[in-house]
């Protein structure tokens, strides 16, 4: 009885926080690093006061959101305004059991991973609709309404690239995704080099599912102040804040595993420890996908709606398509060797 | 030691249980938001009892066309609606005791017809993923591009259908408006919009105008 | 798997498929104006794809994918007549729709996809085919319905449709679902082997009962039949006539399949059922239709107590039923094609003519409109010699030798309270003064002209010689 509640409750429990403990810090680090480059981009210092080289100021951050006081706004839906930050959550951090960090480093080895994936992301645009509804304020309803409609759009685009990634590996299971890069050639046998054009889709989309510069117009603050969360405070924020940029580094993982190789060597197996696979590998690539949303926050204009639209509509989803089909025929004539 | 079995039993009756009542509370919940919210619980807990059937492909796909996409469009629709509750429960209030009635007679009825006996009977047969050694979802995929191509096909031309009706439903052409033609603004010319004139230099005739004392 | 072999079978309904694609696409690149090149085209789609049914019959019964398509007798006429009846619309429609602004590719390319789940539906050999043939068909339907978005009355016809027609489905699958749980089987073929020993018969017959509320509601047989008046008043008349015609022939082949083909076991069962159905069609289509003053509305009552008539066929579950069931069903088919294409001619941009007072003196005015007219009158009442005469007698036949007598003579009283406000309508139009101020002006377009005569004239010379078609209907069901 002892040994299978440690089995079945202990462990488990152990293995959830392994991921959960260390995403929340990188969730810290990351907001950090955003300033710090963003201001640097900008020709400023950046946070530089708490901590060495400003490096608890995203702790004080924490604890001065903590403290605040949460506002109810008048009429407000109580129960679905406590719930949205939730539902915007728990999502956000679900789908982290199924990112391969390593050989066998997985928390749920599970058959449907990117199916999984695809229903764990496309539950987070809950949160928000829910949170600009509940706050009984016009700028979160229209916040709302344009976050939504963005997320199910660009998900269509995604959900068509992550075909196309299927199609080639002929697995749902993220780990075979990851062995089905593997070969002798090193980062050439990654699948961004056949699926190329959707692997730029896959990642612009990303930005957009999170609702990130230059996509941001879910809170466009020149225009409706600050979208959904606009009536958000004190911890109630936070939490929204944590779903958003842990939302980031998911993508960023999963562009990593499934376009970039997950934890493989760049470099060919033949050349010794430096092409053995590692999970620093896998931390390597995504830190360099994080810093591209950083990098395009603070390179790009907003994008208008319209234009937002008629990108993921018009251009993306056609694209995606008829790579599927490109795709297809690669696997069916054997254009791309895989798993070898 | 916890029986696998009685283990599974009871989580399947626990989400057929939250299903119902979620399902119940779809009809009975005055806030029309609340009643969308409670269907994607319903779509949720059903998605569940198809995983406890190992039918996984098909419970994620649930939720990720219907609790992913369809509610929140419906969400969408219910949040733009100004829907003035009182007078929708109104009738609801009214006919209550005759849906009540109703509801339990063809319940009655049901059960006497399909005898509760019998269904206790009938058992799950074997998984035939399993027996095909293939994975719910590869098992899937075969089935449905080998023995079901041609519904598979026909649902395909069903969905254009359903594009073809929309876009004739909503389309208007409205005249007038100014709309930006992403191709075109990509197609200009740029000796179209500007000219460059080549001349020779000429030197000032008048000098310049003294600069006003600062 | 698939292979050639399947796919020849199929091959009607897969040029169809690709000829409405490119339709859709022709259709978006074509200016308005040169729109009737969409029109002749459509034509000449389903002219070619009556022609391939016709020409390209391999030995029958034969079935392609595995069960899932069935290509027998019964499907082959209830196709070519189905395609028949499109190109009749197509000729009928296009005035009205070019009068109305309606005169839009979707139209065209709608109907070829309705006819096609037509077509789909009367060829099924599996309960999922069944039901997606029929959503092919009712989904171009309901858009069909709401072609007209400006008018309110479009509008809400279109809606009551739409919900109506999903709550069938609906009820439909759930039998559906109840049948496969007590059978294990999704195939038309193997449920009548797996209806007879299977281990909840109970379970069996609340399938079915569901499923017969399913066929009644596409059927539009009474109590399921609320949504017929409004649907035929409210959409644009050019759709009404389409609706009157290719869908009922399917309905009658989905009745077909689901009852013979899969649970013709329980014909005990479902042969009770379908004689109240019956009678409650022909009792309340045949007594409300006394009162309508709107001629379309009159025809949507006088359509459900046809399949009143109808179902005196299919109660008979026996070949002789069954070939004059379908022989009923064309005749409707036809009947109501010719009465709505009189309304259509008579129509004009602005005026719909669809008020009986609208054809008064109409004798006066085209006295060869009127003729065409009295002509689908007496054929939908039944008068001999026309061909609605010769159908109704074969169904009460069917009736009586299925032993329901009293089931016959309810039908027979029913035709007579019906003869008479089809007897109205020639009444008004042969004996009544015409409205001052109205002026009749038949629609200049000859082809519907043409069509017209000859689709009139048709019931008269099927009502005198009716052999050929009785007998290639009664080779379709070999005992």
């Amino acid at each position: 009885m002892g040994e299978q509640i440690l089995n079945q409750v202990v462990w488990p429990v152990v293995y959830i926080l392994c991921i959960a403990v260390p995403l929340i810090l990188a969730v810290a680090m990351f907001v950090y690093w955003e300033r710090k480059v963003i201001g640097w981009m900008h020709v400023r210092m950046g946070p530089n006061k708490i901590g060495p080289l400003g490096l608890l100021q995203a702790f004080a951050d924490v604890v001065k959101l903590l403290i605040k006081e949460v506002i109810l706004p008048t009429n407000a839906n109580r129960f679905l305004y406590y719930l949205a930050p939730l539902l915007a959550l728990v999502p956000a951090f679900a789908a982290w059991s199924v990112i391969p960090f390593g050989e066998r480093m997985v928390l749920a080895n599970v058959n449907a991973g990117l199916l999984y994936l695809l229903a764990m992301t496309s539950m987070g645009v809950y949160g928000i609709i829910l949170a600009g509804w509940a706050s009984n304020s016009r700028y979160a309803l229209l916040g709302a309404m344009r976050s939504a409609a963005q997320v199910i759009s660009y998900e269509l685009a995604m959900g068509l690239c992550l075909v196309c990634v299927l199609v080639l590996a002929g697995s749902l299971n993220l780990t075979d995704i990851v062995h089905a890069q593997a070969g002798g050639k090193g980062l050439l046998d990654w699948f961004w080099l056949p699926l190329l054009p959707v692997f730029v889709i896959y990642f612009v989309s990303g930005v957009a599912e999170t609702n990130r510069a230059p996509f941001d117009v879910a809170e466009g603050e020149s225009e409706i102040v600050a979208g959904f969360h606009v009536e958000y405070s004190g911890s109630a924020f936070a939490i929204f804040f944590l779903a958003e940029y842990a939302n980031m580094i998911l993508v960023s993982f999963l562009a990593s595993v499934l376009f970039l190789g997950g934890w493989l060597s760049p470099f060919p197996p033949s050349w010794g420890w430096i092409g053995q696979g590692s999970f620093a590998w896998l931390f390597v690539k995504a830190f360099v996908f994080a810093f591209l949303f950083l990098w395009f926050r603070a390179s790009f204009p907003r994008y208008r709606y319209d234009q937002i639209m008629r990108l993921g509509w018009k251009v993306f989803i056609p694209i995606s398509i008829v790579w599927v089909l490109v795709a297809g025929c690669m696997k069916y004539f054997g254009w791309v060797v895989t798993g070898a | 030691m916890i029986d696998p079995n009685l283990f599974q039993l009871v989580c399947f009756y626990a989400f057929a249980a939250v299903t119902v009542a979620a399902a119940l509370a779809v009809i009975t919940l005055k806030n029309s938001v609340h009643a969308v919210l409670a269907l994607v619980l319903t779509f949720f807990s059903a998605a569940c009892v198809w995983l406890l059937a190992e039918a996984e492909f098909l419970a994620i796909a649930l939720i990720v066309v219907y609790v992913g996409a369809v509610m929140v469009l419906f969400l969408f629709v219910v949040m733009m609606l100004d829907i003035n509750q009182e007078q929708v429960r109104e009738g609801f209030i009214r006919f209550l005791p005759v849906g009540i009635v109703v509801a339990l007679v063809m319940l009655a009825e049901m059960l006497a017809l399909i005898g509760v006996r019998a269904m206790r009977a009938v058992s799950m047969g074997p998984n035939p993923a399993e027996a095909a050694g293939l994975s719910n979802t590869a098992w899937l995929g075969r089935a449905l591009y080998t023995d079901y191509l041609l519904p598979f096909e026909v649902a395909a031309l069903i969905l254009t259908v359903g594009v073809v009706a929309a876009v004739a439903l909503t389309l208007r052409k409205r005249r007038g408006v100014r709309h930006q033609d992403a191709g075109e603004q990509v197609r200009v010319d740029p000796r179209s919009r500007i000219r460059i004139v080549k001349m020779d230099a000429v030197r000032a005739q008048a000098p310049a105008p003294k600069e006003p004392q600062a | 798997m698939p292979n050639l072999t399947d796919l020849l079978i199929l091959l009607p309904e897969l040029y169809l498929t690709a000829a409405a694609c490119l339709l859709l696409l022709l259709d978006a690149f074509i200016r308005p104006e040169q729109r009737n090149v969409l029109h002749w085209l459509s034509l000449a789609v389903v002219l070619v794809a009556i022609y391939l049914v016709v020409a390209n019959q391999p030995p029958f019964p034969v079935t392609a994918y595995g069960g899932m398509f069935v290509r027998d007798g019964v499907a082959e006429i209830l196709k070519v007549f189905a395609l028949l009846c499109t190109a009749l619309v197509f000729v009928y429609a296009r005035p009205y729709l070019a009068d109305r602004k309606l005169y839009v590719g979707e139209f065209y390319t709608l109907a070829i996809f309705a006819t096609l789940g037509v077509m789909l539906l009367v060829s099924a050999g599996n309960l999922v085919m069944v039901y997606l043939g029929l959503e092919l068909l009712t989904l171009s339907s309901y858009a069909l319905v709401a072609l007209n978005r400006d008018s309110a009355q479009s509008s809400e016809a279109a809606i009551k449709y739409f919900v109506l027609g999903a709550l069938a489905s609906g009820m439909l699958l759930y039998g559906m679902s109840m049948v496969y749980g007590a059978t294990g089987t999704l195939a038309l073929a193997q449920l009548h082997g797996a209806a007879a020993h299977t281990a909840m018969p109970n379970l069996l017959v609340f399938g079915l009962i569901f499923v017969i509320v399913g066929i009644g509601f596409k059927l539009g047989a009474a109590p399921f039949h609320m949504w017929i008046p409004d649907v035929y008043q409210g959409s644009p008349t050019a759709v009404t006539v389409f609706i009157g015609s290719a869908p009922k022939l399917a309905a009658f082949g989905m009745a077909y399949r689901l009852l013979e083909t899969g649970l013709g076991d329980l014909a005990p069962h479902w042969q009770q059922m379908l004689a109240a159905l019956a009678v409650l069609s022909l009792a309340i289509g045949n007594l409300v239709a006394i009162v309508q003053s709107n001629l379309k509305r009159l025809l949507a009552y006088s359509t459900i107590s046809h399949m009143g008539y109808l179902l005196l066929g299919l109660v008979n579950a026996g070949p002789e039923g069954y070939a004059a069931a379908m022989f009923y069903a064309i005749s409707y088919a036809l009947m109501s094609t010719a009465a709505f294409g009189v309304i259509l001619a008579l129509a004009r941009a602005g005026f719909e003519c669809e008020e009986i007072d609208d054809f008064k003196g109409l004798n006066q005015r085209s006295p060869w409109l009127a003729f065409l007219m009295m002509l689908a009158m007496f054929s939908l009442a039944g008068v001999p010699p026309l061909f609605g005469f010769f159908a109704k007698l074969l169904v009460l036949q069917a009736a009586i030798h299925a032993g329901m007598l009293w089931l016959a003579i309810v039908g027979a009283v029913f035709a007579i309270v019906g003869l008479y406000y089809y007897l109205r309508v020639v009444k008004v139009m042969y004996f009544d003064k015409p409205v001052e101020g109205s002026e009749v002006r038949v629609q200049p377009d000859a082809g519907l002209r043409v069509l017209l005569s000859v689709n009139a004239l048709v019931l008269l010379a099927l009502g005198l010689y009716w052999g050929p078609l009785l007998g290639w209907c009664r080779a379709a069901f070999p005992g």
